[in-house]
């Protein structure tokens, strides 16, 4: 059987004070891991975001990780409003963030392309009224 | 395990073996081990933050006494601006440079006067549009190697110049070998350092060869000499010696760097964990709208610095009024100057301290073993078993460094079993019963 580091998280709705959190779990555990830099930079941009989309949107979730000596797996899944047009919530700059939000300094539209650009592989499961879950792979080297 | 150069150290003798200083190290570089702290060499970055710790002032900062002057015919001073900051009332700070002449050196090369061709190469460098945004400023050398240990994806972004003290250092020498003749050996260039870090830099630099510096002596060492002959000092006897600005001597402190670039998106930091919380934004590119960051280990900049006398605030103040009788700049780069010539000259390479094993897969055997040690831990984080947390216990257990039974309660618990749950607090024992909360769960694969 093939090794592999699963971690597991809770992410709280409504509370920027903890955002980034888990985020930050796993970019110090991959360090120690001892994994390349530029793996653990686009592991933990792709994850920051998915944890903020989790606060702002969702009313939060939980995230999953499992580090295998091949790649970083990541399932983010949550119970919120879903995605109604994933071709608009996909394109640079389309943002549904309230104002109070946007106020914080997110919502800039930014967040679903660079968790596709900062990840090798990438799904996404909505459903509206139940939830989205995002499947994302990072290839390791 | 390779031997560095450090400038702090421990004095055994001193220390009680309390954990005061395993807490604060932003490396996680000290362990107690036989009730004295050892300081793991590869991690320390001699930002000298258990010195300012220490009830005990077990730990010291190793640099030159002002005897070792002596074995050199031609003297030479650095002093760091910081070191202006320490006088009460001073208005002029020929008065520090002379004072520092009558001591015994034959010139003065202030760093502030180095600091601002620094800060005009830096200029021209950022409007090349050649460097990494944002460039992070490379004059700590303990962010230096915060970096190069902690935040090796970071290393791209940094300035790749001399710091001010190295350039300085460089400058003065080649022109005490033109004015007098002497050769290096007879040259004698000591630098009045705010900081350990500066003096392990300027012994071992990272990003170039030694520039020559033979020593530094601690601005609390030469400090009461120095008030006491700059009292004796009568105004004629005064000499015109300085010859930097505002731009320079505004580098002992935060923003001073920031504020030479003469640019507004910059970003200045200091204390070291808030340089730590900037870094680890940075890693994750959320402050890609700056052209500059600056950063400084100690509180308030250079000022803070472990081995200066005054309180950094009150140092503030007394350069913000002497910056009054300044004009902006004395030094700047023209056309002709090479910049090459003020560069790095080597790679700056991460340094691989904080990772378990350099193969990956032996790393996650090693990580899993880790995290099933840290779910048996009391998560109290006490320091009784001397390593900075039970997180940390964890990794020096798989790395062979110690034993789990270092932890007092969990060796309670091993021994008596069924007594054991007794020993640990509260909230923390459902871990160790497996009703771990959700944070972290153990690998069930």
């Amino acid at each position: 059987m093939m090794d592999s580091i699963k971690l597991h998280y809770d992410v709280p709705g409504d509370d920027f004070t903890r955002a980034g959190a888990a985020s930050g779990d796993v970019k110090r555990n991959l360090k120690t891991l001892g994994i390349s830099p530029s793996v653990i930079r686009n592991v933990s941009i792709a994850m920051y975001e998915g944890e903020i989309n989790m606060v702002i949107h969702a009313g939060g979730g939980v995230i999953d990780v499992e580090i295998t000596e091949n790649e970083i797996i990541m399932t983010l899944a949550d119970k919120g409003p879903g995605i109604e047009n994933i071709e608009l919530a996909m394109r640079e700059g389309y943002s549904t963030a309230p104002d109070n939000i946007r106020s914080l300094g997110f919502g800039a539209g930014m967040g679903l392309p660079n968790i596709k650009k900062y990840t090798d592989e990438f799904s996404i499961d909505t459903k509206v009224g139940e939830g989205t879950t995002l499947n994302l792979k990072v290839y390791i080297q | 395990m390779p031997t560095v150069f450090h400038s702090v150290r421990l004095d055994a003798d001193k220390c009680q073996g309390c954990t005061n200083c395993i807490k604060r190290c932003p490396t996680q570089a000290i362990r107690v081990r036989n009730k004295k702290a050892y300081i793991i060499s590869d991690r320390c970055i001699d930002c000298g933050e258990c010195i300012r710790v220490c009830p005990h002032h077990a730990k010291i900062a190793v640099t030159e006494s002002f005897n070792e002057l002596i074995r050199y015919k031609y003297r030479i001073a650095l002093p760091a601006p910081a070191l202006y900051g320490q006088f009460n009332n001073l208005e002029n700070v020929d008065y520090v440079l002379t004072g520092l002449k009558r001591m015994g050196f034959d010139s003065i090369v202030e760093v502030s006067k180095a600091a601002e061709i620094v800060s005009s190469a830096t200029r021209v460098m950022i409007e090349s549009g050649e460097l990494k945004k944002p460039v992070i400023s490379s004059a700590c050398p303990a962010v230096l190697r915060l970096i190069r240990t902690r935040f090796p994806n970071l290393l791209g972004n940094l300035l790749p110049l001399y710091t001010p003290v190295d350039l300085a250092a460089k400058l003065a020498r080649e022109e005490a070998k033109k004015e007098t003749g002497l050769s290096d050996e007879e040259i004698g260039v000591f630098f009045i350092s705010p900081c350990p870090a500066k003096r392990t830099a300027t012994r071992t630099p990272l990003c170039y060869e030694s520039s020559g510096i033979n020593g530094a002596i601690a601005i609390k060492d030469i400090y009461p000499v120095l008030v006491q002959t700059m009292d004796r000092l009568m105004p004629h006897e005064v000499e015109s010696i300085n010859a930097s600005g505002i731009i320079g001597v505004s580098w002992a402190q935060s923003g001073g760097e920031s504020s030479g670039l003469l640019k507004e998106r910059y970003l200045a930091a200091d204390g070291i964990e808030n340089v730590i919380n900037v870094l680890e934004e940075l890693e994750d590119e959320k402050l890609n709208d700056l052209d500059f960051i600056e950063l400084n280990c100690c509180t308030g900049g250079c000022v803070g610095g472990v081995l200066t006398v005054e309180n950094p605030y009150v140092a503030k103040a007394r350069i913000q009024r002497l910056r009054k009788f300044m004009p902006v700049s004395c030094n700047t780069i023209d056309n002709e100057t090479d910049i090459d010539s003020l560069g790095w000259t080597r790679e700056l390479t991460p340094s691989p301290a904080m990772k378990l094993a350099d193969n990956v897969v032996k790393a996650m055997r090693m990580m899993t073993r880790l995290r099933e040690i840290e779910c048996t831990l009391p998560g109290l984080d006490c320091g009784i078993c001397g390593a900075p947390s039970c997180r940390a216990l964890a990794e020096d257990i798989v790395r062979g460094y110690a034993e789990e039974t270092d932890c007092l309660l969990r060796k309670y618990q091993i021994e008596a079993p069924d007594k054991g749950e007794d020993w640990l607090p509260l909230p923390f024992r459902m871990k160790v019963m497996g009703e771990e909360p959700s944070e972290v769960k153990k690998d069930e694969g």
